[in-house]
C-alpha cells in the first residue's frame, strides 16, 4: 500500500512550510496514525517511501515518542496520567475505575476490542487533576464515578 | 494583599477572546500595529524588552531581551533566522502555557510576532506538545484568522517586516521541552538534546541562528511594547519583574491557574488564592517550581516568590508550579513517581543520566514498596551528586538529581524508617487492577 492519496496532498503542502521534507515527520506520523489507527511497519514503510528515507530511520523516530503508537490498539484510547499531581489527588483510584468500566486490563485492551486503557506522564492539566485523555479530549477534575460515567458514555 | 495589577489573563477570561473580532476589540494586535506604523526599530524592540528585566518564563529565568542579542547581526550574517516558540509544557506540575494558548491565542500570536520582529526571524515555529489539541487547534485557527487580516505572512500591515507562522507537535516527550531537543524533533529526528556549544543563537534549526522562547516568555511582549518597560519593570520585585502565571496543584482546595506579581508570598497564595490545605490537613512539603526544583518543608511556604528569594532558601522559581503535600503523604511514594518520571523520559545519550536516573527510580520504588536496602539512603545520595551539576548534555540529569538530593536532606529520617521497617508507614493501600503482561 502506498500512502493514501489525501495524505500525500497533505504532506506535499505541509513540506512547504519547512527548508527540509524531513521536518514534515512529527506531524506526519500522527496525521497517519490518525487515519490507520496505528503506525504498522507498513504505514511506517509507506511515510518512509514518501520521505525518500530508510524504513529504519522514521521507525527510529517514531519509537522515541510515546504517543506513537507501534502495535494495535482497541477503538478508543484512554490515556490517564499518573504523574505527581494527579496521584496525589486519586490517579490510582481512576485508573481502577477505568479498568473496571471499560474491562481493560492496564496498558491492554478489552476483550470486545473497544477501549485501550494506558497511563501517561503529567499531561499539563495539574490544576485540574486527577486527568484522562480520551481519543485527544481531556476530562478533567475526575471522580472515580464521573471516569466511569465517561468511558461508559462512549458510543 | 500585595496583588497590585493584572494583565496577562485580563483577555483570557473574556467569552470568545480566542476569536480574532472580540480579541482585537480587547486589545489584541496593538502593540504590533504600534511598532510596525511608528516604524519603531528592532533594536528598540530588544532595548525595551532588556530594559523591562523580563526573564524567560520556561523554567531557566533568563533574560529575554540579553537573550535576543546573541542573534548575530543581520548586515553581518545574512543566513536565515528562526524563532522557535516552546509550548512543549511537561514540567510536572506546569500547566500555564495551555491556559495563554486556549484562551488568548491571539495575544500569544501577536508576542511570537514581536519577539521575531525583534530577533529579525522570517519564520516561527510553535512546538506544541502533541496531547494538546485544542490548544493547537485554538493557536492554528487564530494564525489563520490573522494571516486573512494580513497580520501574519508577507509584508504585515503594508511594512517590511514578513514572518511566516507554523504550528508544530511534538509526540508525548519531555526532552523535547530543552531547547535543542525540541529543535532536534522539529526537524523531525528523535529528540536528543545537542551539546553546547555551538549554542541555537548560532547554530539552531538546520543549522541556522535561532531564539527559542517560552510562551510565557512571548506572551508578555506585546504588554511591555504597548505601556512600556518602566511600568512592566514598576512590577514584581529587584531581579523578577512583571507578572507571572502560578500553576497550584495537589492537596489544595481550589487548584488552579492564578496570575500574580513577583513578590507575592506562597503563603498569601495558599491561604488567600488557593483555599489553603483540602480536608484541614498541615503542609508537609512543596514544589515552588515544578518537580525539577528543591522541595521546600512546609515551613518555608513564608517565602516570597521570585527567583532570588526561592534560591535563598535552596531552591529556585522554575516554572512557578507549586505543588502541594499534605502531612499525610508518604515522601517515599512522591520521590518514587518524580524519579520514575525522571527515568522514563531520559533519552539516554549520557551514562550519568541514563544510568542515574534508572537507578534512583528503582532505588525509590523499592523504599516506597518496604523492600530498601540498609545503603540505600546514601546510595541515592551518592548517585545524585554523581549525576550532576553541568556533568551531562542537557540539565535532565539535574532535574532529577536535584528534588532527590532535597528529598533525602529534608526527609532523610522519614526515608530511613521505610528502609529500617521494611515498610512505608505512611503508605496508603493502593487499589487493585489487572495491568496486561500480569505484573504491576
Ligand atoms: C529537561 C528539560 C525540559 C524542559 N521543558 C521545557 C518546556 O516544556 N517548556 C519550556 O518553555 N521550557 C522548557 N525547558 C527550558 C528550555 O530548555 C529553554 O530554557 C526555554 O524554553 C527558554 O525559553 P525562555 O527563555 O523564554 O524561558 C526545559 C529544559 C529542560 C532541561
Ligand atoms: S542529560 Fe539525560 S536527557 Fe539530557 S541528553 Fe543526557 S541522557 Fe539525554
Ligand atoms: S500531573 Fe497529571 S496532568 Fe500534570
Amino acid at each position: 500500500m502506498a500512502l493514501e492519496a489525501n495524505l500525500v496532498a497533505e504532506f506535499d503542502q505541509l513540506a512547504k512550510n519547512y527548508p527540509e521534507k524531513r521536518a514534515i515527520m512529527m506531524l506526519a506520523l500522527h496525521r497517519l496514525q490518525d487515519v490507520r489507527g496505528w503506525l504498522s511497519p507498513e504505514a511506517l514503510e509507506d511515510l518512509a517511501a514518501y520521505l525518500g528515507m530508510e524504513p529504519v530511520e522514521v521507525f527510529g523516530v517514531a519509537s522515541f515518542y510515546p504517543m506513537y503508537r507501534l502495535r494495535p490498539c482497541g477503538q478508543h484510547v484512554v490515556s490517564i496520567c499518573h504523574n505527581i499531581s494527579c496521584d496525589l489527588r486519586g490517579a490510582q483510584d481512576i485508573v481502577a475505575a477505568v479498568c473496571e468500566a471499560t474491562g481493560a486490563p492496564l496498558h491492554g485492551t478489552s476483550p470486545d476490542g473497544k477501549f485501550t486503557v494506558t497511563t501517561v506522564e503529567c499531561a499539563g492539566a495539574c490544576a485540574n487533576a486527577p486527568m484522562f485523555d480520551l481519543d485527544g479530549v481531556y476530562h478533567e477534575d475526575l471522580t472515580p464515578e464521573k471516569a466511569k460515567q465517561i468511558v461508559r458514555s462512549v458510543k | 494583599m500585595s496583588q497590585t495589577e493584572r494583565y496577562l489573563l485580563t483577555r483570557a477570561n473574556i467569552e470568545g477572546a480566542h476569536q480574532l473580532a472580540v480579541a482585537e476589540k480587547h486589545g489584541a494586535y496593538e502593540a504590533l500595529r504600534k511598532v510596525l506604523k511608528e516604524g519603531i526599530p528592532y533594536s528598540t524592540v530588544i532595548d525595551e524588552v532588556k530594559k523591562s528585566g523580563l526573564r524567560g518564563r520556561g523554567g531557566a529565568g533568563f533574560s529575554t531581551g540579553m537573550k535576543w542579542t546573541f542573534m548575530p547581526d543581520p548586515a553581518k550574517d545574512p543566513r536565515p533566522r528562526y524563532l522557535a516558540v516552546n509550548a512543549d509544557e511537561s514540567e510536572p506540575g506546569t500547566c500555564k502555557d495551555r491556559v495563554i494558548m486556549q484562551r488568548d491565542p491571539h495575544g500569544f500570536v501577536e508576542g511570537v510576532l514581536l519577539a521575531a520582529y525583534a530577533i529579525r526571524a522570517q519564520a516561527a515555529y510553535i512546538y506544541v506538545r502533541g496531547e494538546y489539541r485544542l490548544p493547537h487547534d485554538r493557536v492554528k485557527a487564530a494564525i489563520e484568522e490573522a494571516r486573512a487580516k494580513n497580520l501574519v505572512g508577507k509584508n504585515i500591515l503594508g511594512s517590511d517586516f514578513s514572518c511566516e507562522v507554523y504550528m508544530h507537535r511534538g509526540g508525548g516527550a519531555y526532552i523535547c521541552g530543552e531547547e535543542t531537543g525540541l529543535m532536534e524533533s522539529l526537524e523531525g529526528k528523535r529528540g536528543h538534546p545537542r551539546p553546547k556549544p555551538p549554542f541555537p543563537a548560532m547554530f539552531g534549526l538546520w543549522g541556522q541562528p535561532t531564539t527559542v522562547n517560552n510562551v510565557e516568555t512571548v506572551f508578555n511582549v506585546p504588554f511591555i511594547m504597548n505601556r512600556g518597560s518602566a511600568w512592566f519593570a514598576s512590577l514584581g520585585t529587584a531581579n523578577s519583574k512583571g507578572n507571572f502565571l502560578c500553576g497550584i496543584s495537589g492537596h489544595v482546595n481550589k487548584p488552579g491557574v492564578y496570575e500574580f506579581s513577583f513578590g507575592i508570598t506562597a503563603k498569601e497564595i495558599l491561604e488567600q488564592h488557593a483555599g489553603g490545605m483540602w480536608k484541614g490537613r498541615g503542609l508537609k512539603a512543596w514544589f515552588p517550581g515544578g518537580s525539577s526544583c528543591s522541595l521546600l518543608k512546609g515551613a518555608d511556604i513564608d517565602v516570597v516568590l521570585d527567583h532570588d528569594s526561592l534560591r535563598t532558601r535552596g531552591s529556585s522559581l522554575g516554572t512557578a508550579a507549586m505543588i502541594m503535600i499534605d502531612d499525610h503523604t508518604s515522601m517515599a511514594r512522591v520521590m518514587e513517581i518524580i524519579s520514575r518520571f525522571y527515568d522514563h523520559e531520559s533519552c539516554g545519550q549520557c551514562s550519568q543520566c541514563r544510568e542515574g536516573t534508572q537507578w534512583l527510580s528503582q532505588i525509590f520504588r523499592r523504599i516506597a514498596h518496604g523492600k530498601g536496602k540498609a545503603d540505600d539512603v546514601a546510595t541515592l545520595e551518592a548517585l545524585a551528586k554523581g549525576m550532576a551539576p553541568g556533568k551531562t548534555i542537557c540539565a535532565l540529569s539535574d532535574a532529577a538529581a536535584i528534588p532527590t538530593l532535597s528529598a533525602v536532606r529534608l526527609f532523610k529520617d522519614e526515608l530511613i524508617e521505610c528502609v529500617t521497617r521494611q515498610a512505608d508507614p505512611l503508605a496508603v493501600p493502593q487499589p487493585h487492577y489487572a495491568v496486561a503482561g500480569g505484573h504491576h
